[in-house]
C-alpha cells in the first residue's frame, strides 16, 4: 500500500509516520511538501503531528492555507482515505475537511502522556474492525476539542465521533478527559466517513517496544480495506 | 566610541585593567571600539575557561570508544555498526534566572544546535535543574518558567525531552542551574567539524537574521549576580523553535552532500566566537563584510553585528564553486543565507563595514593569547559532623514526609510538559527508569542517559561528591541494561575569584578524573559555569554529569518498577549508608552536615560490571539505585510504578533510621525471578549482595528482626509522593 505523509515546515511526526508505514509495515510511503501539489497517486494520505509553521498563528491556520492541501481536499472528495494526527487533526479542522476546533487545553498546559480512547461511532478506514480500548500516546497544547451544539449533535447522530476518552476499562467520563474536549472526544471523522482527525498519536505506539503495540491497529485497518479493494 | 577608553566602559567589558594592558600590548595598539567588544566576549569567562582550563587537563578525554572528545562543539562516541552517538550538556543558568521562559528556551536551542552542527540528528534531550528551596517565593515563579520554556522549544523543534533530574536547595535561591544535554546520532565517517580551511573558500551566513538580543550574553555569565540582575533582562536572548526546526533539516540535508568544510554554530559571543573559534582551530584567517550580514533591526553597528547573540544561526564553510547548491538548499527551507566572508591565510580576524576595516587583530590574540589564570586556592572549612539526630518513633511517617520532599517526589508534573515520545524511539520514558533509552535510529541498538549530581555531597566534600556523581550516573545507566560509556560535565560553582570556590573546582575535577578512570567513561564535552553567586553567597559546587551508555539489543531494556507480584527483592552492592549530606537529615534538623558516603573505585567498578553481568543472563526484571532517601524511598519507588507491594527484612545492627534513609552510592534493588544465580554473579565480582525479601500485596512492610519498621499502604505512600511538586507550586 502507498502512504502520503504531508510535510509542513515545523511538522515533526512525519518522519514517524514513514517510518511506521515502512519499518512497521513493510509498505511504501513518501513524504509530500507543503509547497508540491502533486500527491504521487498514494492509497492513504497522513497529516502528521507537529507544529506546522510554529503555529505561531492559530494551530494549523497557516498549513491550511498551503498549495498541498488543494491536493488533499481534492484526494478527500474523492473518497480518498486520509488521517489527520494531532496538529493534523488541527490542519483539517482549519482546513474545513473536519468540523469543529481544537482549542487550548483546559489545564494550560502541553500534556504528554498515554492515554486510553475508545473506538466509538461507524467504521472508517482506520477503525473498521477495530473494536474496544486502546492505550494511545497524547502529545499536544491544543487538543480541546469543540464545536457547537447542534454539531455536536450532528456527529453523535451521525455516528461521526470514532474516538472518546476514557479509562482502561473504557469508562467515559469527565475523570478520564485529559483536556476537556466535548463530550470526551478525541478523534472524528467527516461525512462520507473517509477523512479521520484525531489527536492520539497511533503511530507512537505501533510496535511493542514503545507501549503495547495498540496504535497499530488503525494501520492495519487501512490495509485490508484498501488492500481488499484493489 | 574611540580610545582612549575610561576605567568604567573597560570595567564594563569585563575586563580588568592588567587585562586591557595586555590587549594593548597584543595587538601594539588601542583596540577600536568593536575589537574591544570583540575581546570583551572571547576573553570572558564563559568563551576563554581562563580560570579552569589549567584544571579541566586533568580530565581523561580519551579511550577506544571516543572518536572525538572536547575541543569541538560536541563529544563523539562509536555507538557500533559505523554509527556515533554525539552529545553534550550545557549551562544556562543566568539568563534563565532572570527570564525563565526565553532563558531555559534558548538553553535547550543552543545545546541542540552543538550537537546538530556535528552532522547528527538530535535524538534526545535532558534537562538537569536545581532551584532553590520551595518555599522561597521565587521559586514556583522559576519552576514554571523554566519548564514551560523547555517544553516550548523541544515540544516544538521535535526533538524528544527524556529525561533529566530537578533538585531543590537553598543554596540556589539566588542561582538557579538549568543545564541542558542534547544527544544526536550520525554515521561515524561523516562527522562535520568548526574548520575554516582553504583559502579563498566563502563563508557563509545561515539562519535567523541578526538583531540587538543578547549582546554581551557571554559577559554577564562571567559575572556574579547583584541587585540589579533583573535589569540585565535585555541581555538575555529569544528563542524561536520553529526556526531551529528548519535550521536541523537544512543544515542536515546540506552536510548529506559534499558542501561544507566546516561548519559552527553562532552561540555565546555570536558571529564573534564563531568565526574565532574556526580560524583557530585550523589556523588561518577570515575577512568578513559585516554589511552582508542579514539584519532584523535598523541602523546596527559593527559592534552589535559582532556581538549579538541572536539564536538560530549558523557559519558555514563552502567549497568554492560548490555555494549554489548550499543556497539552494537552504533556501528551499525557507532560510536567509548570505555570503559573509572568506577564509583567509593570514592569521588574522579582520571585518570591514563598507570598506572600511573597523576590526584587524590576530586570531591567536584572540584565542590563544586569552588569559589563563592560575588562581589562589584554598581549602574550604571542613562543613560540622552530623551531630544528635534522635530516630523518629514512626518511621512508616518519616518515610511519607522524604517521599514528599520536592527533591525526591515524581517529577510527573515536569516531564508531563514535555513531548518525550516524538521519532518514536524512546524506549524507557521519563520515570520509567534509572536512565532514559531511546532506540539507535535503524538498529536493535539503544541508547541510555541520565543526567545529576547531588550538591550537598559536593559541598561536604568536592572530590567525593563529583566522583559518587560520576558513580550514580554509570549506575543509573547499568541498572537499565547499558555499559556506561563516555561523559559530558557542565562544571556549575560560585565566583573562581575566591579560594575556597577555586579549590571546590579542582577537587571536582579531580573526583570525576577518578570516578572517570575507574569505569572507564572519559569526558568527551562540556562546559563551565562560574559566578553562580549572589551578593557574595555561591551554591553549592555542583558538577553535573551527563552519561550516556550503549546497549546491543533495546528490547531488553528494564525499568525500576517492580513488574509483578512473587519476584525475589535483592540488594546489590554493600556500601554502608550514612546520615550525611542526606535528605533526611535536612528534613530531621535542617543542616548540612558531613561526611558523606564513601566513595571506593574499586567496589564500584565492580558493581557495575555485576549489574552488567547480570543483565547479560537475564536476571534482572527491575533495577533501581538507593539515591536521595537511602533504602525505603528505593523500596518505595519500586512498588509505585505498577503497584505492587513487597515484604522485606533488612539485616542491620546500626540504627533503624541510618539503614532506612542513609544514604550510599552503589546499592541497587533487583527484582529477579533466579535471585542464586543473581547472588552468584555479585559473589563472582566481589560485590555484597543479600536478598532482601519478595514482591507481592499491596503494602510496604519492612522489618528489622522481630520488629516491624513500615507497614503501610503503597497507595498511602505514593499519595504525597505523585502531588508534592503540584502542591508546592500552587
Amino acid at each position: 500500500m502507498r502512504f502520503a505523509v504531508v510535510s509542513f515546515p515545523g511538522s515533526n511526526c512525519d518522519d514517524d509516520c514513514v517510518r511506521v508505514a515502512t519499518e512497521v509495515l513493510g509498505e511504501t510511503a513518501w513524504k509530500v511538501r507543503h509547497d508540491e501539489r502533486d500527491l504521487r497517486r498514494p492509497d492513504v494520505v497522513l497529516l502528521p503531528g507537529g507544529f506546522s509553521y510554529g503555529d505561531y498563528l492559530r494551530c494549523g491556520a497557516i498549513a491550511s492555507l498551503s498549495p498541498v492541501m488543494e491536493a488533499v481536499a481534492a484526494f478527500a472528495r474523492a473518497g480518498g482515505p486520509v488521517l489527520g494526527i494531532c496538529n493534523g487533526f488541527q490542519v483539517l479542522t482549519e482546513s474545513h475537511l473536519l468540523p469543529g476546533a481544537l482549542l487550548r487545553n483546559a489545564g494550560l498546559k502541553f500534556i504528554c502522556e498515554d492515554a486510553h480512547v475508545r473506538v466509538d461511532g461507524r467504521p472508517t478506514p482506520f477503525t473498521a474492525g477495530v473494536q474496544g480500548v486502546l492505550r494511545l500516546p497524547i502529545a499536544h497544547n491544543e487538543g480541546r476539542y469543540h464545536a457547537d451544539a447542534d454539531t455536536l449533535a450532528r456527529l453523535e447522530g451521525e455516528g461521526r465521533v470514532v474516538f472518546r476518552y476514557c479509562g482502561p476499562d473504557g469508562t467515559v467520563s469527565d475523570a478520564f478527559n485529559p483536556n476537556g474536549a466535548s463530550a470526551n472526544i478525541a478523534g472524528i471523522c467527516n461525512e462520507g466517513g473517509n477523512v479521520v482527525g484525531m489527536m492520539p498519536h497511533p503511530e507512537r505506539n505501533a510496535e511493542p517496544l514503545l507501549g503495547n503495540g495498540q496504535g497499530r491497529a488503525l494501520f492495519d485497518a487501512a490495509l485490508r480495506l484498501v488492500g481488499g479493494a484493489r | 566610541m574611540k580610545p582612549p577608553y575610561t576605567p568604567e566602559i573597560i570595567r564594563q567589558h569585563g575586563l580588568t585593567a592588567d587585562e586591557y594592558a595586555r590587549v594593548e600590548r597584543l595587538i601594539g595598539r588601542a583596540p577600536t571600539w568593536p575589537e574591544l567588544g570583540v575581546f570583551s566576549v572571547l576573553w570572558s569567562e564563559h568563551c576563554a575557561y581562563k580560570s579552569s582550563r589549567v584544571h579541566l587537563r586533568r580530565l581523561p578525554t580519551t579511550g577506544p570508544k571516543v572518536i572525538q572528545g572536547p575541543g569541538e562543539n560536541a563529544g563523539v562516541i562509536d555507538a557500533g555498526d559505523g554509527w556515533a552517538v554525539v552529545f553534550k550538556m550545557e549551562s544556562h543558568n543566568h539568563p534563565s534566572y532572570i527570564e525563565p521562559y526565553q532563558g531555559a528556551a534558548t538553553g535547550v536551542g543552543g545545546i541542540l544546535r552543538d550537537v546538530f552542527t556535528m552532522g547528527a540528528r538530535p535524538v534526545a534531550l535532558l534537562d538537569a535543574l536545581r532551584f532553590g528551596r520551595p518555599d522561597h517565593p521565587k521559586t514556583p515563579h522559576l519552576v514554571e518558567g523554566v519548564v514551560h520554556g523547555i517544553g516550548g522549544y523541544g515540544n516544538c523543534v521535535g526533538v524528544p525531552t527524556v529525561g533529566g533530574d530537578a533538585m531543590f536547595d537553598a543554596s540556589y535561591d539566588g542561582n538557579i542551574l538549568v543545564n541542558a544535554m542534547a544527544v544526536g546520532v550520525a554515521r561515524a565517517d561523516r562527522i562535520f567539524l568548526g574548520r575554516a580551511e582553504g583559502v579563498g573558500n566563502p563563508v557563509f551566513y545561515v539562519g535567523s537574521k541578526t538583531g540587538r538580543d543578547g549582546i554581551h550574553g557571554a559577559t554577564m555569565a562571567s559575572e556574579e549576580f547583584g541587585e540589579d540582575s533583573e535589569s540585565r533582562r535585555p541581555t538575555v536572548q529569544v528563542g524561536d523553535p520553529f526556526t531551529e526546526k528548519l535550521l536541523i533539516e537544512a543544515c542536515l540535508e546540506v552536510m548529506g552532500e559534499d558542501l561544507l568544510v566546516g561548519i559552527q554554530d553562532m552561540g555565546a559571543a555570536g558571529l564573534t566566537s564563531s568565526s574565532c573559534e574556526m580560524a583557530s582551530r585550523s589556523g588561518s584567517g577570515l575577512h568578513l563584510k559585516l554589511e552582508a550580514v542579514p539584519v532584523r533591526e535598523s541602523n546596527m553597528t559593527p559592534y552589535e553585528l559582532l556581538l549579538s547573540e541572536s539564536q538560530e544561526r549558523m557559519l558555514m564553510v563552502c567549497e568554492r564553486g560548490r555555494e549554489q547548491r548550499l543556497i539552494d538548499i537552504v533556501t528551499r527551507w525557507g532560510l536567509d543565507v548570505c555570503e559573509v566572508g572568506t577564509v583567509t591565510d593570514t592569521g588574522r580576524f579582520v571585518c570591514s563595514w563598507h570598506g572600511e576595516v573597523v576590526v584587524d587583530v590576530p586570531v591567536a590574540a584572540l584565542v590563544d593569547d586569552a588569559p589563563k589564570y592560575e588562581r589562589p586556592m584554598r581549602a574550604a572549612t571542613t562543613p560540622p559532623a552530623v551531630g544528635e539526630v534522635p530516630v523518629p518513633a514512626d518511621l512508616g511517617a518519616t518515610l511519607v514526609q522524604l517521599l514528599a520532599r520536592p527533591s525526591i517526589a515524581s517529577k510527573r508534573w515536569i516531564y508531563r510538559q514535555y513531548d518525550h515520545m516524538v521519532r518514536t524511539g524512546t524506549a524507557l520514558r521519563p520515570g520509567d527508569g534509572d536512565a532514559a533509552v531511546v532506540r539507535l535510529p535503524e538498529t536493535r541498538r539503544g541508547i541510555a542517559m541520565s543526567v545529576g549530581c547531588n550538591g550537598r555531597q559536593c559541598a561536604l566534600d568536592p572530590r567525593v561528591g563529583a566522583a559518587l556523581a560520576v558513580y550514580e550516573a554509570a549506575i543509573n545507566v547499568a541498572c537499565v541494561g547499558a555499559r556506561p560509556t563516555a561523559i559530558t560535565d557542565c562544571l556549575n560553582f560560585a565566583s573562581p575569584e575566591r579560594p575556597e570556590v577555586m579549590w571546590q573546582l579542582s577537587q571536582a575535577i579531580d573526583g570525576i578524573a577518578e570516578a572517570c578512570r575507574a569505569l572507564d567513561t572519559p569526558v568527551v564535552s562540556g562546559n563551565v559555569s562560574l559566578y553562580n553567586e549572589t551578593e557574595g553567597r555561591g551554591i553549592h559546587p555542583t558538577p553535573m554529569i551527563g552519561m550516556v551508555g550503549l546497549m546491543d539489543d533495546v528490547a531488553t531494556v528494564r525499568g525500576a518498577a517492580f513488574p509483578s507480584a512473587d519476584l525475589a527483592v535483592v540488594l546489590v552492592g554493600g556500601a554502608a549508608p550514612v546520615l550525611g549530606g542526606s535528605e533526611y537529615l535536612l528534613l530531621a534538623t535542617g543542616e548540612l552536615a558531613g561526611p558523606p558516603p564513601a566513595f571506593d573505585a574499586a567496589q564500584a567498578r565492580a558493581t557495575i560490571e555485576t549489574l552488567l553481568a547480570a543483565h547479560a543472563d537475564g536476571l534482572v526484571l527491575s533495577a533501581h539505585d538507593c539515591s536521595e532517601g537511602g533504602l525505603a524511598v528505593a523500596l518505595a519507588e519500586c512498588c509505585f510504578g505498577r503497584d505492587v507491594g513487597a515484604a522485606i527484612a533488612v539485616v542491620g545492627e546500626g540504627r533503624d533510621d541510618v539503614m532506612l534513609f542513609g544514604e550510599a552510592q552503589g546499592r541497587v534493588v533487583v527484582a529477579t525471578d533466579r535471585p542464586d544465580a543473581l547472588l552468584a554473579v555479585a559473589a563472582k565480582h566481589g560485590v555484597p549482595a543479600a536478598i532482601l525479601g519478595r514482591t507481592g500485596g499491596d503494602r510496604l512492610r519492612v522489618r528489622c528482626a522481630e520488629r516491624t519498621l513500615i507497614d503501610a499502604p503503597v497507595a498511602e505512600l505514593r499519595r504525597g509522593w505523585a502531588t508534592a511538586l503540584e502542591e508546592m507550586l500552587r
